[in-house]
């Protein structure tokens, strides 16, 4: 009996961590929802700019029955996964290039240093004159703003191969091709993972942008709509709705630089 | 066979020029374990890089079998005292040890065995599929002798490498640093500001002096091979090696607290 008794005790105890590290977040969304359902239930908050949260999820389940949701949730994904591979591919490939070749970069810095602070939506403008207003203009002003972020880390990473390691390789007449694929590279890597987390995010802010502002078909014209047409909740719903994707990519990528810092022995890897 | 003559080493500082190493000669020959002993700040390292080809001296120069090290030399190895860093974490110890064999003229079979009996030799066998740093700081180190072993190097260019390991691993290395030497006849220049360590290793001893550092002394150590840490540090040669080593390299730092005082 007291076995039986004591049984239940020792396995809460074993999991509470794992209960906790779940249940505290989710505690933390829900007053968050539950707060913002009481104060715009009472009128503390006017109604008519926000809606009860239980109204913008009833939107939101509404809306995935709609036609718009699907064609508009696909355009965004995937001009943003197309951004994010040709800023990340892009970056990586200019970002080795100069991190190797020191007088390219040297060369090259004053014209880096000048495009990197240009905010991407300043070019707008510039991007309708020349491009339009198709899916491209949006591809190019997140590529735009991504590629930086992308490459000034890939180029810091390429370099940040330890001294010893590259007396190591000269020591023992390593070839060239070898210091790059056995050293440098991998040395790079960790940094490059950052910075395509951080490109992800910034993609999906640069599109979401331009479908705003340029009315491109996607989630930002959605939300954009919404609000023309007096649908606060259904505006809320498709926010939450790129929030919602913004979380999912950041996860996948977070678990690929995990595993990265993990197999390089590096700290931090939990 | 390993000739240096001359050899100056100065490196621009902001005060003007800080010389390292003045006026170093010497000669190291074939199949002999040549120690460069001498106090913390002596130099030792920037000498030893100039020796490697991994820097250029100010003037003097390296010679190798009658040619000038202006580089690496194919058949120099190194095994540095940062084993973390020369190391490569993402690379298997299998691949560690394999790296510098991956070149024209070695097969695949060729390279597997010699990566195979090098980590054998260095009683690493079960650790080929690890990553460095699931090993131990001594372990770590014997991979990086192994692939020092496994490269067959002519000249085995060590630089206190095991100055930060555990005394028994010390010791162990010591004994298999003595092997290799035994079993392959490689040249190893040996640097360390352990005084033991240089006397039980080496067939000769140069003591330096500190910045800008120039040889001292130059002694022979004959002392009887195989050695044995217990046996060979029993005998009263090496007490009395030991002891004029010591009073050397104690001079020199005791000379120059006073110059400095």
């Amino acid at each position: 009996m007291t076995a039986v008794q004591s049984l239940p005790v020792a396995r809460r105890r074993t999991s509470r961590p794992r209960v906790a590290r779940v249940a505290r977040p989710v505690v933390a969304v829900a007053v968050l929802i539950g707060a913002q359902e009481a104060l715009t239930r009472t009128d503390v908050l006017p109604a008519g700019y926000f809606p009860p949260a239980s109204e913008i999820v009833r939107t939101f389940v509404g809306e995935l029955g709609d036609d718009s949701l699907g064609p508009a949730l696909m355009s965004t994904v995937r001009t943003w996964l197309l951004a994010l591979l040709v800023s990340v591919g892009l970056g990586t490939a200019v970002g080795v290039l100069l991190g190797l070749v020191r007088p390219l970069e040297a060369f090259l810095r004053p014209v880096i240093e000048f495009m990197r602070p240009v905010p991407s939506v300043a070019l707008i403008p510039l991007v309708v004159l020349t491009i339009g207003t198709g899916s491209g203009a949006a591809l190019f002003l997140a590529c735009f703003a991504a590629f930086w972020q992308v490459l000034v880390p890939v180029i810091t990473g390429v370099r940040s191969a330890p001294a010893i390691a590259l007396d190591t390789a000269r020591s023992y007449s390593l070839s060239t091709w070898q210091r790059i694929r056995w050293i440098q590279l991998p040395s790079m890597l960790p940094h490059l993972a950052t910075a395509t987390r951080l490109a992800a995010s910034t993609t999906l802010i640069l599109i979401v942008t331009a479908e705003i502002i340029i009315q491109m078909p996607g989630i930002g014209h959605e939300i954009t709509m919404s609000r023309s047409a007096g649908d606060p909740a259904r505006m809320y719903a498709y926010i939450a709705l790129s929030g919602a994707a913004g979380i999912v990519l950041n996860v996948l990528v977070r678990r690929i630089e995990k595993r990265l810092n993990a197999s390089h022995g590096l700290e931090g890897s939990r | 066979m390993l000739i240096v003559t001359e050899l100056e080493k100065t490196y621009p500082t902001k005060k003007g020029g800080f010389t390292a190493v003045r006026d170093m000669s010497f000669t190291v020959q074939e199949g002999e374990l040549f120690s460069i002993v001498g106090p913390s700040g002596a130099g030792k390292t920037t000498l030893l890089r100039c020796i490697a080809g991994l820097d250029r001296p100010t003037s003097g120069g390296v010679y190798f079998q009658g040619r000038e090290v202006d580089g690496p030399p194919e058949d120099f190895a190194i095994v540095f005292q940062d084993y973390a860093r020369s190391l490569l974490p993402w690379a298997t110890v299998g691949t560690n040890v394999e790296l510098p064999l991956m070149k024209k003229g070695n097969t695949a079979a060729e390279r597997n065995r010699r990566v195979t009996t090098a980590l054998a030799e260095v009683g690493l066998s079960d650790a080929v599929d690890k990553k460095p740093f699931q090993l131990s700081g001594g372990m770590q180190q014997r991979v990086a002798i192994a692939r020092a072993i496994a490269y067959r190097p002519k000249v085995l260019i060590m630089d206190e490498p095991f100055a930060s390991v555990d005394a028994q691993t010390r010791a162990d290395l010591e004994d298999l640093v003595l092997r290799v030497k035994e079993e392959t006849g490689t040249t190893i220049l040996f640097v360390t500001h352990d005084v033991d360590e240089s006397v039980y290793l080496s067939n000769r001893v140069a003591m330096v002096t500190r910045s800008p550092s120039r040889i001292a002394e130059v002694v022979d150590i004959d002392l009887p091979f195989p050695r044995d840490q217990i046996a060979t540090k029993s005998l009263p040669e090496f007490a009395r090696l030991r002891a004029h080593v010591f009073g050397g390299i104690r001079d020199m730092v005791h000379d120059t607290t006073l110059a400095h005082a």
